[in-house]
């Protein structure tokens, strides 16, 4: 290591290792915008990488000269030994690309090594600058990742099947084709009913929620508060419960149902739900009661109130947060969830909304329909996600020892 | 003198409390007992039994009758046969009661009785592929039509006795050493550890990673820390097909990309052929979860007291030494807790594999086990033998994550 301690070493080095990185993204993201061909030149990127490291380290630079270094490498990249190979002709999107790779490139680079000296380094310096290096590469790739299926799965939603077989990189919006651009979803709302199963789920989710809740506040208060034999154990199994896996439980539930035809209605469907969720919540709301002030409570007791007027009156407006995070977090559970209705739902007139969207999964029915079905699950729950993230990320983290 | 005594035992107060406390558990328990530890029990039950997916309908005696009119005579039509094709139904029959309007004239077929309104017909014991029919001359009062209805509106109960084998005492153990049939299960085992190891780990290791990019203060990192978390949120079938859907062999982007790079020369079937199936399918497990150990392990770090970063500051330590002797100690705690629950969680994860291989191109771990048998095979037995030792493991799994536990207070 000591021997990379060098402002010599360290920036050409970084430099070499970083203009792969930019130029993949970006060739990536035009390749997606545009579905051109844009790809990164390997080699090319590690070299002119290299140099503008080193050059970053060596001199300080004023912005003309900046300018000057960002309209050169955008030039260069034009000419074939850039590090990105662009279309063929000219191209204002080609033009874009170049020049916005060159610019992130030229000013990040900057960054990554301020305050290197040329020569021999400190461990903090070096360290530092290869900290930033990594925190810039994770940025980049994390949020490429995440985001990469979602830009997909919208935009595929709107495209034909025809112009995917044709180039599958070519997202570009067919704005010409106007509200036909939606046909898959009218396709989905009046041809396959999705309606319907929106509507199912949303009744579902809701009434799991309240179910949930109904069950689990006594619980979880009783376990929190209430002294009485087996209360460790108790909370313990809680933990066991939702361990066992829900294909375990499905197969006799499928055979219970199969049996006294509760298969194919709602309301078998409503009977296993909210159990599967009454653990968890129980779980959540008791590490919560058992964090607020016992003395209120007590107070309330020492003036009359019998249990359940202080857990109606005291504990409940103490804990709406968390009442919130837990019906939040229950309600993304019976909403994404597959397997149950997957098995225990085959009437169409009685499809939730993830089992119409696994019935939307064959060859008959084009890509695009299965898309745009996973945006229709997916936008309500993300938009409650956004909407209330702080309740949601509390309800996540309290929640996430089940899976 | 009497020196006063803390009471000992339990006062009339604390049995009061309990009292109520079991109360308020009370419907959990039962909702609970009866959707968890009831279909536990008969996982056990039916992993020793031979059963089918056709066998799930007890055999039974089916009766359908219509008024049948023809020319001027009206007849009552009977068929009765067993559901099933193999088992016996003994002392089979039905009795029906007619309708006011239809009054029986014609000869009643042998095994039959007519007492009053009645009709009782008694078959003894039936094979399975039973049929039988019969009609009986009968006349009717008033309008055809609505006799006619009137006879569709009553039903025929049946009886007999079956040997129903979810029931019986006929026990196998054949269920166990067919799903233990060494070459599939070694490959199923092998699948699950893959599958649960390295998806455990990575989805750690990419969290941890993801935790210190947002361990900082800047702009925008409420949005990027609410966008690290959609992978988690956004349902599993919609995320799994949009893979499916981005790394097809013909239409998907992704080999677009590569062959466009020049990565690979031709596209690769990344969910269809061996091995990087089950590469593929353990990249989505870190994909998916990397957002919960993310969620854990930031938590847990700005909970650090930074007294201790200052310190080391004070004494001169570089940022790769303050992670490695202060954060990552600090972590360590979390990151056991996070990876016992983590692996009992991909240990138990079904849908995301069936949605994206169906268990194909060696991908199929124990849980798709389960519904590989149960459904696939159409061997309920076998399937539920494969739960069985699914849940030994997580007794096993589970005894670790509770030792450890009460070791990590706090938790």
């Amino acid at each position: 290591m000591k021997t990379l301690r060098f402002g010599f070493v360290v920036g050409p080095l970084l430099g070499a290792l970083w203009l792969p990185v930019l130029s993949t993204t970006v060739a990536v993201a035009a390749s997606f915008i545009t579905g051109d061909a844009y790809r990164p030149l390997m080699l090319y990127s590690v070299f002119w990488g290299a140099v503008l490291g080193g050059a970053a380290v060596r001199f300080d630079f004023s912005t003309p000269v900046l300018i000057a270094v960002i309209t050169f490498l955008a030039a260069v990249n034009f000419s074939g030994i850039g590090p990105m190979h662009t279309t063929e002709e000219f191209s204002l999107p080609a033009l874009l690309a170049s020049i916005l790779l060159a610019a992130a490139v030229v000013i990040s680079q900057r960054r990554m090594v301020a305050g290197l000296e040329w020569g021999k380094l400190t461990r903090h310096e070096f360290e530092a600058a290869v900290i930033r290096f990594l925190l810039g590469a994770g940025y980049i790739i994390f949020t490429a990742i995440v985001l990469i299926p979602f830009y997909v799965m919208v935009m595929t939603s709107l495209k034909s099947q025809q112009a995917l077989l044709a180039n599958p990189l070519d997202f570009s919006l067919e704005l010409s084709k106007g509200m036909d651009l939606f046909r898959s979803y009218t396709e989905l709302f009046l041809d396959f009913g999705f309606g319907g199963y929106l509507w199912t789920s949303a009744f579902v989710s809701v009434l799991t929620v309240v179910i949930t809740l109904l069950f689990s506040i006594p619980g979880a208060y009783a376990v929190a508060r209430l002294r009485f034999r087996g209360r460790a154990a108790f909370s313990r199994s809680i933990l066991m419960i939702y361990m066992v896996p829900m294909i375990v439980l499905a197969l006799p539930i499928y055979i219970a149902f199969s049996i006294t035809g509760l298969r194919n209605s709602i309301f078998g469907i409503l009977l296993i739900y909210p159990v599967t969720t009454i653990p968890v919540a129980l779980y959540m709301l008791q590490g919560y009661f058992r964090g607020l002030p016992s003395e209120v409570e007590e107070a309330g007791l020492m003036d009359g109130l019998s249990r359940l007027a202080v857990i109606v009156k005291i504990t409940l407006p103490l804990s709406l947060p968390a009442l919130a995070s837990v019906s939040l977090y229950v309600f993304m559970i019976a909403w994404n969830e597959f397997l149950l209705a997957f098995m225990l739902l085959d009437d169409p007139s009685k499809f939730t909304l993830t089992r119409g969207i696994s019935s939307l999964n064959s060859s008959e029915i084009p890509r695009q329909h299965l898309m745009a079905g996973a945006v229709i699950a997916t936008v309500p729950i993300m938009a409650i996600f956004l909407g209330l993230e702080r309740f949601m990320t509390k309800g996540l983290t309290a929640g996430s020892v089940k899976g | 003198m009497n020196v006063p005594q803390p009471p000992t035992g339990r006062g009339a107060l604390a049995r009061r409390e309990a009292r109520l406390a079991w109360g308020m558990l009370l419907p959990t328990i039962a909702a609970v007992a009866l959707v968890v530890i009831l279909p536990l029990l008969a996982i056990f039950w039916i992993s020793v039994k031979p059963v089918g997916l056709v066998d799930l309908r007890p055999p039974s005696v089916l009766v359908r009758e219509s008024l049948r009119l023809r020319d001027d005579t009206a007849r009552l039509d009977y068929r009765i046969n067993n559901s099933s094709q193999e088992e016996v139904i003994e002392g089979a029959g039905f009795t029906h009661e007619l309708p006011a309007s239809v009054r029986i004239t014609g000869e009643i077929p042998q095994p039959c009785q007519l007492s009053g309104r009645i009709l009782n017909c008694e078959f003894g014991n039936i094979p399975g592929g039973f049929r039988e029919r019969f009609r009986i001359d009968v006349e009717i009062d008033g309008d055809a039509e609505t006799a006619a209805a009137a006879v569709k509106a009553t039903e025929p109960v049946t009886r007999g006795e079956v040997d129903y084998i979810l029931t019986n005492l006929t026990f196998t153990l054949e269920n166990f050493t067919r799903i233990f049939d060494a070459s599939e299960f070694l490959s199923v085992l092998w699948a699950t550890t893959f599958y649960t190891v390295f998806g455990t780990i990575g989805a750690l290791v990419a969290g941890l990673f993801a935790a210190m990019l947002l361990d900082s203060d800047f702009r925008g990192k409420g949005i990027l820390r609410g966008l690290y978390l959609f992978p988690y949120v956004a349902p599993v079938i919609a995320v799994a097909f949009t893979w499916v859907t981005l790394f097809d062999p013909f239409s998907g982007s992704a080999n677009a990309l590569l062959l466009q790079m020049g990565v690979v020369s031709e596209s690769i079937n990344f969910f269809g052929d061996r091995p990087q199936a089950l590469i593929m399918v353990t990249v989505f497990e870190i994909w998916r979860y990397f957002p919960l150990s993310f969620l854990f392990i930031l938590a847990r770090m700005q909970s650090i007291d930074s007294d201790m970063y200052e310190a080391a500051d004070m004494d001169g330590a570089s940022p790769f030494q303050k992670f490695w002797y202060l954060s990552l100690p600090q972590l360590l705690g979390i990151l056991s807790v996070l990876f016992l629950l983590r692996f009992i969680w991909t240990f138990n994860k079904f849908d995301d594999i069936f949605l994206l291989t169906g268990g194909n191109a060696g991908t199929r771990t124990l849980t798709v086990n389960v519904y590989e048998q149960a459904f696939a095979v159409s061997n309920i037995g076998a399937g539920a033998a494969v739960a069985v030792v699914i849940f030994f493991c997580l007794l096993l799994f589970s005894w670790f994550f509770f030792r450890f536990m009460s070791r990590e207070e706090g938790f």
